[in-house]
């Protein structure tokens, strides 16, 4: 089978992959560059737990080919820790929140919460909601976690306004 | 790792239809929403991709010259809800395809991908069907263009040629101009799921808004492949719009439907699925038109 590089920014760096034409995205990025927060779940992008931002926009690894990232800007949950290891207030946030049980949809939820997080427009729980609705929990009920997104986006509007 | 046999990368629409003259047994690969999942699943196993999602000549949505909306396939279902001219001139199609799945597979999934599936649920189809949509094919030998009525042939099936592509999807202005249309899925789950019955209504008012100058009414899931109610669009046809007569369009279009049995829903829900959504589309349309019902 063939083989191909591609090259990526992953997570502010710019790498390059050999892989095998075949490979996911989510191959690629939990196999080859062993970013753990990849979490293989229903791998037909039914579960969400595999979300990465590409571009800016959020993507199941799951069902997108590893060759299509070439020339992408990709950020995955280990992308929002500060280069110290500190985490990021949405983590904080789940923590906080008790919106973290088992563990494992935690790091797709977040990545799917983003887009909202850096929007100037208040969401509303119902438009939470239609944002992480590509996303399954089994745990929590998801209503600590839509509380989770919608006190750190409040937080972040109310920073900015400061700041301007 | 996905279980296919040869990935054949085309960087250019005339090279993807080069590789696809030479082996038409391949399959085009767009966002591979369906054909990667299937892959998984063990139905599409072993299958030969012709690779043509990072095409960008396929991407798009503009407003011709003629006024007439070009959608290019490979346009994701966000794009297609986002950008201005869907929004100003056709919102209803926005509004359909926000309908579909989860954030994620909408930014992957193509509309072009959706109609080509051929399958009876593809929220996207069942507008297009009701704005009298064409589609342009482009194969080595040149293009045609077919009506979008004559797309669909049957359960998964449609009338693209081994060595053919869709190239774009148009709709004209005298269809989309002054037509307001209103869609609803009607679905077990807000998202992330499928539609057991779709229905998209669209409408023409006459100057006063008291009358329906033309109907135009869609159903996904309601036969092997997405459908009109002629019956239904006759019968509204210059009709002054009453509770009377959309209770007649609810009863019509059942004369044009042939919903099965599925483990989603049996027939006879969808037959009232069917009736009951005519009406409040039709409702719908009318008061995006500025019209009421006169008694």
């Amino acid at each position: 089978m063939d083989n191909r590089s591609v090259t990526c920014t992953v997570n502010g760096r710019k790498r390059t992959f050999m892989i095998d034409v075949r490979s996911s995205l989510s191959d690629m990025l939990r196999g080859e560059a062993g970013l753990d927060s990849i979490k293989h779940g229903c791998d037909v992008g039914e579960c969400g737990a595999c979300t990465v931002l590409i571009d800016g926009k959020p993507f199941n690894s799951c069902i997108y080919l590893a060759i299509w990232a070439e020339g992408k800007t990709i950020l995955t949950l280990e992308g929002l820790s500060t280069t110290q290891g500190a985490i990021s207030d949405i983590q904080q946030a789940f923590i906080d929140e008790g919106a973290v049980q088992c563990g494992i949809c935690t790091p797709g939820f977040i990545m799917a919460s983003i887009p909202i997080l850096e929007s100037d427009v208040p969401a509303t729980r119902d438009e939470i909601k239609r944002q992480i609705a590509g996303n399954l929990c089994r745990c929590t009920g998801y209503e600590h976690i839509v509380t989770a997104i919608e006190k750190t986006q409040k937080k972040r509007i109310a920073e900015r306004a400061r700041q301007v | 790792m996905y279980n296919f046999k040869t990935l054949y990368e085309a960087t250019s629409v005339a090279e993807a239809l080069t590789l696809k003259a030479d082996h038409p047994e391949a399959l085009f690969l767009a966002g591979g929403s369906d054909i990667l999942i299937k892959i998984r699943e063990g139905r599409l196993a072993g299958v030969d991709l012709i690779n043509i999602y990072m095409l960008d000549e396929l991407r798009g949505i503009c407003l011709e010259e003629n006024g007439s909306i070009l959608i290019r396939p490979l346009t994701s279902f966000t794009d297609v809800a986002m950008h201005p001219v869907i929004k100003k001139h056709l919102p209803v199609l926005g509004e359909a395809v926000n309908t579909i799945g989860g954030p994620q597979v909408r930014n992957i999934g193509t509309i072009g991908g959706n109609i080509c599936n051929g399958v009876p649920s593809a929220d996207s189809a069942i507008t297009l069907k009701a704005y009298d949509a064409t589609l342009e094919i482009v194969s080595t030998e040149g293009t045609r263009v077919l009506p979008y009525a004559d797309f669909n042939l049957g359960f998964g099936k449609v009338d693209l040629g081994p060595t053919e592509l869709l190239a774009g999807i148009r709709i004209p202005k005298a269809s989309w101009e002054g037509s307001f249309g209103h869609y609803i899925k009607y679905s077990m789950r807000k998202a992330m799921d499928i539609a057991t019955l779709g229905c998209s209504a669209n409408v023409k008012l006459s100057g006063d808004k008291r009358s329906i100058k033309q109907l135009r009414i869609a159903f996904g899931v309601a036969a092997p492949v997405p459908i009109r109610s002629p019956k239904a669009e006759e019968l509204a046809k210059d009709k002054t719009i009453t509770q009377d007569l959309i209770d007649r369009i609810g009863e019509a279009v059942l004369g044009d439907v042939s919903p099965r049995s599925s483990w989603r829903a049996g027939r006879e829900f969808r037959l009232q699925l069917i009736e009951e959504l005519a009406k409040r589309a039709t409702v719908e349309a009318i008061g995006k038109a500025g019209g009421t019902i006169n008694g």
